[in-house]
């Protein structure tokens, strides 16, 4: 059964603000190296076999998985 | 006039909507069920409330922009009629394309609830037209995700054409980004489509209908008939 996994974040430009959250609070446990955390969604989503599975993930993500305003999005397919 | 209330699972500020719109101004009000399809040629206003639809699952207004009433009130806001978004009715307009931006994360990362001030930025317009320009009106908030983002272009667009209704302000009306309460860009509390018969607000103007409660401002504000 065809399974994607499919990563969404904010998009760059935006500012996320768990993230900067999360950077503050890594700098403060000493991982002084962190630039920049951005938080996101990953979904696992299985489809019956029939039909070509980029189209329909591509067309779930595009109409509700993901809010394109904000939201971009990247996914993996696994046969 | 008559007045409607939209109801999904996990709306809670439909109760103090109705209060506002049938105790506090005397229309006739009635709830309108989400699963509902209904003829809504005969109502004055719609109110798209603020509460938790659908849990907030996945986004705040993701799930609740697919209800069957969703498709009627796009019709009902083609052909004119007035419809009013308050806190998750915002997200869940915005979400359905009925008004431009997204609503995102308290730059606070903190769910703020208080009374705020904002500034009417444009005074005509259906909802606004009882107050003054630049009139400072104390409203309260309650809300996670009230951060309003759009990209630059939209921005630009907004504010040429005047479409930016609310910003928020401190008391006396000027802005700030300590009077700003969730991090928005430009200030914006209250954004309206082109045509202006479609607003959505973060602030909530039926809990601010009578004295008593703290605040009459936004009385006038539902006061469409």
């Amino acid at each position: 059964m065809p399974k994607a996994k499919i990563y969404i974040t904010l998009k760059p430009a935006l500012l996320d603000a768990q993230g900067r959250v999360l950077q503050n609070a890594l700098h403060q446990l000493g991982f002084e190296r962190v630039q920049q955390v951005r938080v996101g969604k990953y979904l696992e989503v299985e489809l019956s076999p029939n039909g070509d599975p980029h189209a329909q993930i591509e067309a779930m993500c595009q109409k509700l998985l993901a809010n394109p305003v904000i939201e971009q999005y990247r996914y993996e397919i696994e046969p | 006039m008559k007045a409607g209330v939209i109801v999904f699972p996990g709306s809670n500020c439909d109760r103090d909507a109705y209060y506002a719109l049938h105790d506090v101004l005397g229309y006739e009000t009635e709830y309108l069920w989400h699963a509902d399809v209904r003829n809504l040629s005969d109502y004055g206003l719609i109110i798209v409330p603020g509460g938790f639809s659908y849990g907030d699952y996945l986004r705040p207004g993701a799930i609740a922009r697919f209800a069957r009433i969703m498709d009627t009130v796009r019709e009902y806001a083609e052909r004119g009629g007035l419809v009013l978004g308050v806190c998750n009715g915002f997200q869940i307009l915005c979400e359905a394309g009925l008004l431009p931006g997204a609503l995102t994360r308290n730059l606070s990362l903190k769910f703020r609830c208080k009374p705020v001030h904002i500034r009417v930025e444009n005074a005509d317009t259906p909802f606004t037209r009882r107050y003054h320009q630049d009139e400072v009106l104390q409203i309260p908030i309650a809300h996670g995700d009230g951060r309003y983002v759009c990209d630059e272009a939209t921005l630009e667009q907004l504010r040429a054409n005047k479409q930016i209704i609310f910003r928020y302000c401190s008391p006396t009306g000027e802005l700030g980004e300590e009077w700003n309460p969730n991090g928005s860009v430009d200030h914006i509390a209250g954004v309206a489509n082109a045509r202006f018969n479609v607003l959505g607000m973060m602030p909530h103007p039926e809990r601010a209908c009578e004295l008593l409660l703290g605040s009459a401002d936004g009385r006038r504000l539902l006061a469409v008939g």
